[in-house]
């Protein structure tokens, strides 16, 4: 099976066009927000990190914005920085133009100021994507798709219908040669022990044991039991009691093959295959974690209903839940129907849905813009 | 396969509490398979869609089992058909309010 993308100097396939317009820190977000609103195929990249911030999370805000403008699915990248910020835009520049692509930079504070760097950055941001609408789409064999799974806003269904359908999604395309990347760390407590004995290493196998035990040392830093937090209220009241019983429910929608490699926050996965990245399990912290992964597209897995899409991600929600299906469908693109069909079929509707979101079909929350403010992760003060 | 259905589903056979698959009222007689074995629960209170009920006597301290694994512990006498949940069970995981931050 085949899908139509957008092949990049590099070799990678995008299944979306947009010029990245990415700001490399807070006080440089309005203005990376304008120019995106004036040109038309342009998607922002919105965040409040980039200064005032330890190394370790310095270090993190750049390879995630580099790796960002990686991502295929972006056909250019503008950057748009302020000029004083900790992050140095000419960095993050020289980082995704390894990738092959358009990228240029403009700073606020030589352009002018916000007036100047907004007329500056419509411009180039015109040119990129004039630029890019030349592209034509080619035929693309599925061992090229890359794809994430996230699930959100769990209830019962989730675990039941919904992830197990997005697990079958990722086996059909683990057995196509293509790649899968998942993350959420925090819920994998109490189920780490089940996804170390699929790793393809040892080492793989630690690093999945050491990152909940590090995340864990983090809560209990805190004094205070994570219930409320993680299970949250909404996954409570939709039936989950414990942080055990919604992390064994979430893994399932990483499917069952061999865990083959597991990465930071932000980076790049490489080669094909299955990938944890690590990452929390929060909406603007893990989505940003699999767009810089590289993934072209996201299954969202959702159980009361979840409303996010990402800038330049198509983003499938899809629920188990029937009541959620019909009071949420301006957001939720896909119904796992159990009183109809088993986990092994909903998984190869699922596998086509991909194929034509990636080829085109647009999802529900990229046609209502939703999901523009996503974050990158920090694990410091603010300074 | 998950059928919805049902009016409930055990997920695996050393699973001592099974999840409602719609919402379930207090006298309903569930029959249910439990590790191949036929076993019939009466629930002794409502029980709403997707949350759980025991299918046997479980002990204050104990294990509380799904998917086959433990997610979490008993904080009282679970009595076969009884609603399980945030009041008769607790997580022993990210205990950062316990000592050792585990229970």
């Amino acid at each position: 099976m085949s899908f139509l993308g957008y092949r990049r100097p590099n070799g990678a396939v995008g299944v979306r066009n947009h010029i990245g317009i990415i700001s490399t820190t807070v006080c440089a977000t309005d203005l990376a927000l304008w120019i995106s609103q004036r040109v038309q195929g342009t998607a922002p990249f919105l965040h409040s990190q980039g200064c005032c911030q330890t190394k370790p999370d310095l270090e993190i805000v750049t390879r995630t914005l580099i790796s960002l403008g990686c991502n295929p699915n972006l056909a250019g990248v503008l950057v748009v920085g302020l000029g004083c910020e900790s992050i140095v835009a000419d960095e993050v520049v020289a980082g995704i133009a390894k990738s092959g692509k358009p990228v240029e930079k403009i700073l606020a504070q030589k352009l002018g100021g916000i007036t100047g760097a907004l007329a500056e950055g419509v411009r180039i941001a015109q040119d990129m994507v004039l630029n890019a609408s030349k592209i034509i789409k080619e035929e693309c064999p599925d061992s090229e798709l890359v794809i994430g799974v996230k699930c959100g806003a769990s209830d019962t269904t989730s675990g039941l219908v919904s992830n197990p359908a997005a697990g079958a999604t990722f086996d059909l395309l683990l057995d196509k040669g293509g790649t899968c990347v998942f993350g959420e760390t925090t819920e994998f407590m109490g189920a780490e022990h089940i996804l170390a004995r699929r790793a393809a290493t040892p080492e793989i196998a630690q690093r999945i044991i050491k990152s909940v035990a590090t995340i864990e040392q983090r809560v209990n830093a805190m004094g205070c039991d994570m219930r409320g937090g993680q299970p949250a209220g909404g996954n409570i009241r939709g039936g989950l009691s414990t942080i055990e019983e919604k992390s064994l429910g979430a893994i399932v929608k990483s499917g069952t093959k061999t865990i083959d490699g597991f990465y930071e926050y932000g980076e790049r996965v490489e080669g094909k295959g299955l990938f944890i990245v690590d990452s929390p399990g929060r909406e603007p912290e893990i989505l940003t974690a699999l767009a810089a992964a590289g993934v072209q597209v996201i299954l969202f897995s959702t159980g009361l209903g979840a409303p996010q899409g990402f800038p330049f991600v198509p983003i499938i929600k899809l629920t188990g839940n029937p009541n959620t299906y019909q009071s949420l469908s301006d957001y939720i693109d896909f119904f796992v129907d159990m009183g109809n069909s088993t986990i092994a079929q909903a998984g190869q509707e699922l596998y086509q849905e991909v194929l034509s979101v990636a080829s085109g079909k647009q999802t529900k929350a990229e046609i209502i813009n939703y999901g523009c403010f996503p974050n990158i992760l920090t694990v410091g003060p603010i300074i | 396969m998950i059928e919805l259905k049902q009016k409930a589903v055990v997920l695996n056979s050393k699973d001592n509490v099974a999840t409602a698959l719609g919402d379930l009222k207090a006298g309903d007689i569930l029959e249910l398979e439990v590790g191949g074995e036929a076993r019939t629960v009466k629930l002794t209170t409502d029980v709403p869609f997707g949350h759980k009920f025991s299918l046997f006597k479980i002990e204050p301290n104990s294990s509380v089992i799904k998917y086959g694994e433990v997610i979490g512990m008993s904080t009282a006498v679970i009595n076969t058909g009884d609603y399980v949940h945030i009041h008769n069970v607790v997580s022993a995981r990210g205990r950062g309010d316990l000592k050792g931050g585990k229970r």
